[in-house]
């Protein structure tokens, strides 16, 4: 469990982990619209160069984020086979048990699943270098507008970041208490199906009872500290965009330029 | 059942950036029917060491016996299960396992899961009620609707209903008030006796170390410190000191007294009243002289 790496932070003191996490947000969703603009070789070539640049620059060991994306490496490679065996375009290749590879098939394979890898690797890049109170904040900022029409912004933030504030406690305490069941007797990883099912079920309620405990405390807590909601709350954590994130996105938007030049 | 750990080793998630030794080449042995105290500040690695003892943890490296059991680094270990039933755990806070709707369930839990027949349940429910001080009018009850204190109990009469030979304590008397604290820690010394355990008690507490303990073994950020007999190794204060560890409160008293009154007076597992009396006649001698 503990070496998927999406939606997990790595600490470190890096350019883009410094970097605005709106500036980061903005740069993510533009680059998720337009590698789908990619449609040569060397436009796909230049915005791998771009994205394996990113994730250097992160600080954050390269093997250990593509270790991390392994759950992800079998749908990459899923995709790459299928397209593989169902487009039939270009110039027959090989024949491979009765099946034809068609040249086509091949550059469509690799074109989809590089598409694919590129998506998922950039915006793992945004999760693994901010914290999920940074993006909530970003997150709340950017959405600062929809308050005009009555949008709940600011109980969505704090929904999201109290949500991702016990993902963590949460993890423990499942391992906690499997630990603790294990020792007296389930049997979580082998057995017959309709036994692992129901060993969930002591795992499950105490999972349940402290949940609701928790919140419940956390209600009090808050309350008791007199929050009141959105309403003139100030905020410990300005965001502030500075000379270094208008540089990133300057560079990003030549990459984008870029792109546009090497497609045809 | 002997339990002897050689050079082992155990890493959190390594090979990440979040890799983390938090046991460095550890060795000791404990001898079958020993009461065994790990003590260590908060974070040397106690928790990790007891899952180890069934099996919930396998060491990166070295190797570890338990009685007949060989749990050691990349290799499977044979009959996990049936070493989860001989060594009986109870972890910090252990009511967070409770589930079942009523007591008994619960109770039971443990044992069903290792295939003891019913007959020997109901015969095993009212003696570790007996033993946890609960009485047999709750078992229909609801887990959820008794206090904190007897939740403890409900959760430890579980782990005692597998009928284990080796108990493990990960700190049981935390967030319990003084006298449940005593009560527990005195019930646990009377099951030590009575059914010949082998007990190993992680606490933070010193004098719980010194008071029920035969042997204690010191960790410091994942590694031995120190070990040895109780009366031994709580007597060495700026040792302690340096791993933030205190002496116990009576070691303390004794020692200042020897200094204030130059006298020899040793701890020997004496109770405040034994104590009392030996003071008492210690300056009792004294006085005529002072005359
Ligand atoms: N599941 C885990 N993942 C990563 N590190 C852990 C985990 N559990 C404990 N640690 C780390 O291992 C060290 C020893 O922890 P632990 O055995 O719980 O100490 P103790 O019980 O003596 O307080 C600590 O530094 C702790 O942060
Ligand atoms: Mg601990």
């Amino acid at each position: 469990m503990s070496s998927i790496i999406i939606g997990q932070y790595v600490p470190a003191n890096s350019v883009v982990h410094r970097l605005d996490p709106r500036a980061k947000i903005v740069m993510i969703f533009c680059f998720v619209v337009f590698v789908f603009f990619a449609n040569n070789t060397l436009s796909y070539a230049w915005l791998t160069v771009f994205a394996v640049a990113s994730a250097l620059l992160t600080q954050i060991p390269l093997r250990f984020i593509a270790k991390g994306l392994s759950p992800v490496w079998f749908l990459i490679i899923f995709t790459f086979i299928l397209h593989l065996f169902v487009t039939n375009e270009g110039t027959v290749l090989v024949e491979l048990f009765g099946f034809q590879i068609y040249s086509g098939a091949l550059i469509q394979g690799v074109a989809i699943s590089l598409r694919f890898f590129l998506l998922i690797l950039f915006t793992s890049l945004l999760t693994l270098t901010t914290t999920p109170i940074e993006i909530t904040d970003a997150i709340e900022t950017l959405l600062n507008p929809l308050k005009k029409i009555k949008f709940p912004v600011h109980e969505l933030a704090l929904m999201m970041s109290i949500s991702l504030r016990f993902i963590p406690t949460l993890m423990q305490e499942t391992e906690k208490i499997s630990k603790a069941q294990a020792s007296r007797g389930v049997d979580f990883r082998t057995g017959p199906l309709k036994d692992r099912i129901q060993a969930v079920v002591p795992l499950l309620v105490p999972l349940f009872v402290s949940a609701f405990k928790r919140a419940e405390e956390l209600a009090m807590a808050m309350e008791a500290r007199g929050y009141q909601g959105g309403e003139g709350r100030t905020r410990l954590r300005e965001l502030v965009i500075v000379k270094r994130d208008w540089l990133a996105m300057l560079a990003f938007a030549l990459v984008i330029a870029g792109l546009f030049f090497f497609r045809y | 059942m002997d339990i002897q750990f050689n050079e082992v080793s155990y890493t959190y998630q390594p090979n990440s950036p979040f890799s983390h030794q938090a046991l460095k080449n550890l060795s000791f042995s404990i001898k079958s029917g020993s009461y065994v105290a790990i003590v260590g500040h908060t974070g040397s690695g106690k928790s990790t060491l007891i899952q180890h003892l069934n099996g919930l943890l396998r060491p990166t490296a070295g190797a570890i016996k338990i009685g007949g059991f060989q749990h050691q680094a990349g290799a499977k270990t044979a009959n996990i299960k049936d070493l989860r039933r001989q060594v009986g755990v109870v972890f910090q806070y252990p009511e967070h396992q409770l589930f079942e709707e009523t007591i008994k369930k619960d109770i039971a839990f443990g044992p069903r899961n290792f295939g003891v027949s019913d007959e020997e349940i109901e015969r095993r429910i009212p003696d570790v009620l007996k033993a946890v001080n609960l009485s047999p009018d709750l078992l229909e009850r609801s887990p959820f609707d008794l206090s904190g204190g007897q939740m403890r109990r409900v959760a430890i009469a579980g782990v005692l209903a597998m009928d284990p030979k080796v108990l493990v304590l990960d700190e049981p008397t935390a967030g319990l008030d003084p006298r449940g604290q005593q009560e527990v820690m005195d019930m646990f010394l009377d099951l030590h006796k009575r059914k010949g355990l082998t007990t190993i008690l992680v606490t933070h507490s010193m004098e719980d170390a010194l008071k029920y303990a035969d042997h204690v073994i010191i960790l410091d950020h994942g590694e031995k410190y120190m070990e040895g007999k109780p009366s031994e190794i709580f007597v060495q204060n700026e040792a302690l000191q340096k791993v933030q560890l205190d002496v116990p409160e009576v070691i303390q008293f004794i020692q200042d007294f020897n200094e204030l009154f130059k006298q020899n007076l040793s701890y020997q597992g004496q109770t405040e009243q034994e104590l009392a009396e030996e003071i008492n006649k210690l300056l009792r001698k004294e006085e005529p002289t002072d005359e």
